[in-house]
């Protein structure tokens, strides 16, 4: 694997990088490992390339077509105007003209052309329609994986056409025919088996905590607990897997625990839903979505909790806020005063305004923070009562708790921001290229604050940014622990044993 | 009566019914078709009020245009707004007795015409010379706006350097909607504009020109962000639940 490749070179000048000079097919080697049989079949996918993958693949093209009105109206829609062709991240680092938006929604648009519409059916290229040839799906395995489904595009389309809808039933039509991905299905497999992404078995987990638990207690003198599976408590928390050892995720757990030790709620995770991430999404498929999404419902069950609350994970957090009603509501059986689910940040931003938990800003002295805001977040969510919450929530939280904030370039943050790179299904060491070219735009805005402004951390409130920024800050010159979670900055700033409610 | 008003009485007749037929098979494959999940872009409003608002500014005001690519917003204003009046000034063919209102556009209308050609070419201009949009552009693409530009020439042609009789058009018009064909006069720029006009309305269902009803079926941009509160669930979606095994 890992084949030399260039990092692609900073403009501190610019907010948002140049249009890079077009050089077609220069990702076109990029491909993630195919998933192997024993990573299909449970899934009920086949294991393999199946004969006829053609028919298939019309066939299945057409079923999302009638099941999807957002596939239906974006392969009619585009007029190729273009305006998304310079906003994604992976096209401007390594401008590979199918990383434009439309051009890779044009890799799949060309085939519904040529079988579903009477202008492809009878003028065929002229109309860019195609016929689905193996090398199409190949190139749609390809470039399907260089989409991290981060929605930028979608802002400024006019027609508001999402590259991610299109992606997502590129990746359900791949895995129906046998070339489905190693690293989001041997994922979701482990999720069914042990209840985790990282196959993080029940024992370990416990474990796990139980260390937490004596670490917390040497460093605060406070008893505070970090539960798995008590019955009778009052929150279910969910969160990514990531955060039970990774860094600095599991700092910011630590900041979960100390703010619910502080409010004095009980909690607990599930060891059967002890994973917030939720990887159907990234493989378009509703019915995975379902069966993952209802671990957590089950779990709401069977420890008869009154309140579901997510930890910092970009997609989990789009699953949980705008799907986990759909397909594993109704929380009729939940405390009707809190909205299912909430964000830990949401618990935290009330906390702190009714005085529930004090902060002190020189915990985390010459510290000076920006803030990442993850694309499922900023454009697959909401955090609190007003459209934008997911901006100001978790800025105000981080602001509470560091003496000094600096927001980066207003065109990479908010709806604008750019997507880590890693993200979608793409956080895998096999497209590591893609990756470190793809944080292109967001390391460019970040070493700007560092250099302008002394910006010496960035918070993130995602799994999937925090393991991807540890990864290619190198690659750009920085120190891979400037990447922190918010909670760990909550963690270092709260004020245990006071005002307690 | 000639052959010709004939052949173009036929040809607007057909015209009419490919493009409300297909207009209606495709608003109607729209509507039937479910979003089975929220997915409107956020910030989003939170009410369908508010979301209805939101689409009425793509629709009007090209919004997530304009935030995307400023100079393309000028071009795409200029030739739409342009249509627009050219249209509206066009109804004057259409209404036996024009209402004063109609009457005073009639000026704006020609300026219009020229907003619309110009805005055309500019858009012509980047397939050619954005490397970009060169690399997406189809030649249905190129063939779409010389089609519109020469649509718009036609019709300034006739205004500005040979006028045809606008009141046997008028009256050719008002007899095809009362199925009473009148004589069309024989003018190669008339000939040109109406046949190319409908064009323009038999391949409108077959072709990008769907943009139009789609706006209004985006689900990025016509949800309300509500999911919390309302469950959402798609017809083919209800069996879920039941599949829960618990």
């Amino acid at each position: 694997m890992a084949a030399k490749f260039d990092t692609p070179p900073l403009n501190l000048d610019h907010d948002v990088p140049d249009n890079p000079a077009l050089t077609p097919d220069s990702m076109a080697h990029s491909r993630p490992f195919l998933a192997k049989p024993e990573h299909q079949e449970p899934l009920g996918f086949p294991g393999e390339l199946v004969d006829d993958w053609h028919d298939k693949a019309i066939g299945k093209m057409g079923e999302l077509l009638g099941k999807y009105r957002s596939l239906q109206v974006y392969m009619d829609s585009c007029v190729k105007c273009g305006a998304c062709s310079d906003k994604c991240h992976y096209f401007l680092g390594t401008g590979d003209p199918k990383n434009m938006p439309v051009a890779r929604q044009d890799l799949m648009r060309s085939v519904y052309r040529k079988y579903f519409t009477p202008a492809g059916k009878l003028f065929g290229s002229f109309v860019g329609a195609r016929e689905l040839t193996q090398d199409v799906l190949d190139e749609w395995y390809t470039y399907y994986h260089q989409c991290s489904q981060c929605r930028r595009c979608s802002v400024f389309c006019p027609y508001g056409i999402d590259t991610a809808e299109i992606s997502m039933a590129a990746r359900e039509i791949l895995d129906h025919v046998g070339m489905g991905q190693k690293y989001c299905n041997e994922i979701i497999t482990k999720v069914h088996k042990i209840g985790n992404n990282l196959g993080l078995p029940e024992r370990a987990l416990a474990d796990t905590m139980e260390g937490l638990e004596e670490d917390t207690l040497e460093d605060t003198g406070h008893d505070i607990k970090f539960p798995v599976d008590v019955e009778g408590a009052e929150v279910l928390l969910v969160t990514p897997s990531a955060d039970f050892f990774a860094e600095p995720h599991v700092d910011g757990l630590i900041g979960y625990a100390k703010v619910f030790h502080q409010l004095g709620i009980s909690w607990t995770v599930s060891s059967e839903a002890s994973e917030a991430a939720n990887f159907g999404m990234f493989i378009g498929s509703y019915d995975q979505m379902h069966k993952i999404a209802n671990r957590i419902r089950k779990a709401a069950l069977d420890l008869k909790v009154k309140r579901i609350v997510f930890g910092e994970c970009g997609h989990a957090w789009r699953v949980a806020y705008s799907f986990l009603n759909t397909y594993a509501g109704p929380w009729d059986f939940l405390d009707p005063r809190y909205p299912v689910p909430q964000h830990i940040l949401e618990v935290t931003y009330g906390a702190i305004k009714n005085g529930g938990i004090r902060l002190d800003k020189e915990a985390n002295a010459g510290m000076v923070l920006t803030m990442h805001d993850s694309c499922n977040v900023a454009r697959a969510s909401r955090m609190g009562d007003f459209p934008g919450g997911q901006f100001v929530i978790p800025r105000e939280v981080i602001k509470a708790s560091v003496p000094k904030f600096v927001d980066m370039a207003e065109d990479t943050i908010f709806e604008k921001t750019f997507c880590c790179g890693g993200g979608g299904g793409l956080l895998t060491d096999d497209l590591m290229e893609i990756r470190v070219k793809g944080a292109m735009p967001r390391m460019n805005a970040l070493k700007q604050v560092v250099e302008q402004h002394g910006v010496t951390h960035m918070a993130a409130i995602c799994a999937i940014c925090k393991s991807q920024f540890t990864k290619v800050l190198p690659y750009y010159g920085m120190d891979m622990n400037m990447i922190v979670s918010v909670h760990q900055l909550v963690s270092n700033a709260i004020q245990l044993g006071t005002n307690k409610s | 009566m000639s052959a010709i008003s004939i052949a173009y009485a036929a040809l607007f007749y057909l015209a009419a019914l490919v493009l409300v037929v297909g207009l209606v098979s495709k608003i109607a494959q729209y509507w039937r078709t479910p979003a089975p999940l929220k997915i409107a872009t956020t910030p989003a409003p939170m009410t369908r009020t508010g979301a209805a608002f939101r689409v009425a500014r793509e629709v009007t005001i090209f919004e997530s245009l304009f935030k995307g690519d400023k100079l393309l917003w000028v071009f795409a204003v200029l030739f739409h707004a342009g249509l627009l009046l050219v249209l509206v000034r066009h109804l004057r063919y259409f209404i036996a007795d024009v209402p004063t209102l109609l009457v005073l556009i009639q000026p704006i209308g020609i300026y219009a015409g020229f907003a619309m050609v110009i805005g055309l070419a500019a858009l012509l201009a980047r397939r050619f010379l954005i490397p970009r949009i060169r690399y997406i552009t189809n030649p249905s693409d190129i063939a779409m706006l010389l089609l519109l530009i020469a649509i718009g020439v036609s019709g300034l042609f006739m205004k500005f350097v040979h006028p045809t009789d606008i009141l046997a058009v008028k009256a050719f018009f008002l007899g095809l909607m009362r199925f009473s064909i009148q004589p069309l006069p024989v003018h190669p720029g008339l000939l040109i504009h109406l046949g190319l006009v409908a064009a323009l309305m038999i391949v409108f269902p077959f072709s990008k020109l769907l943009h139009a009803p789609g706006v209004f079926f985006s689900p990025t941009r016509n949800q309300a962000d509500d999911p919390r509160e309302r469950r959402h669930v798609a017809p083919w979606a209800a069996g879920y639940d039941a599949k829960r095994g618990f």
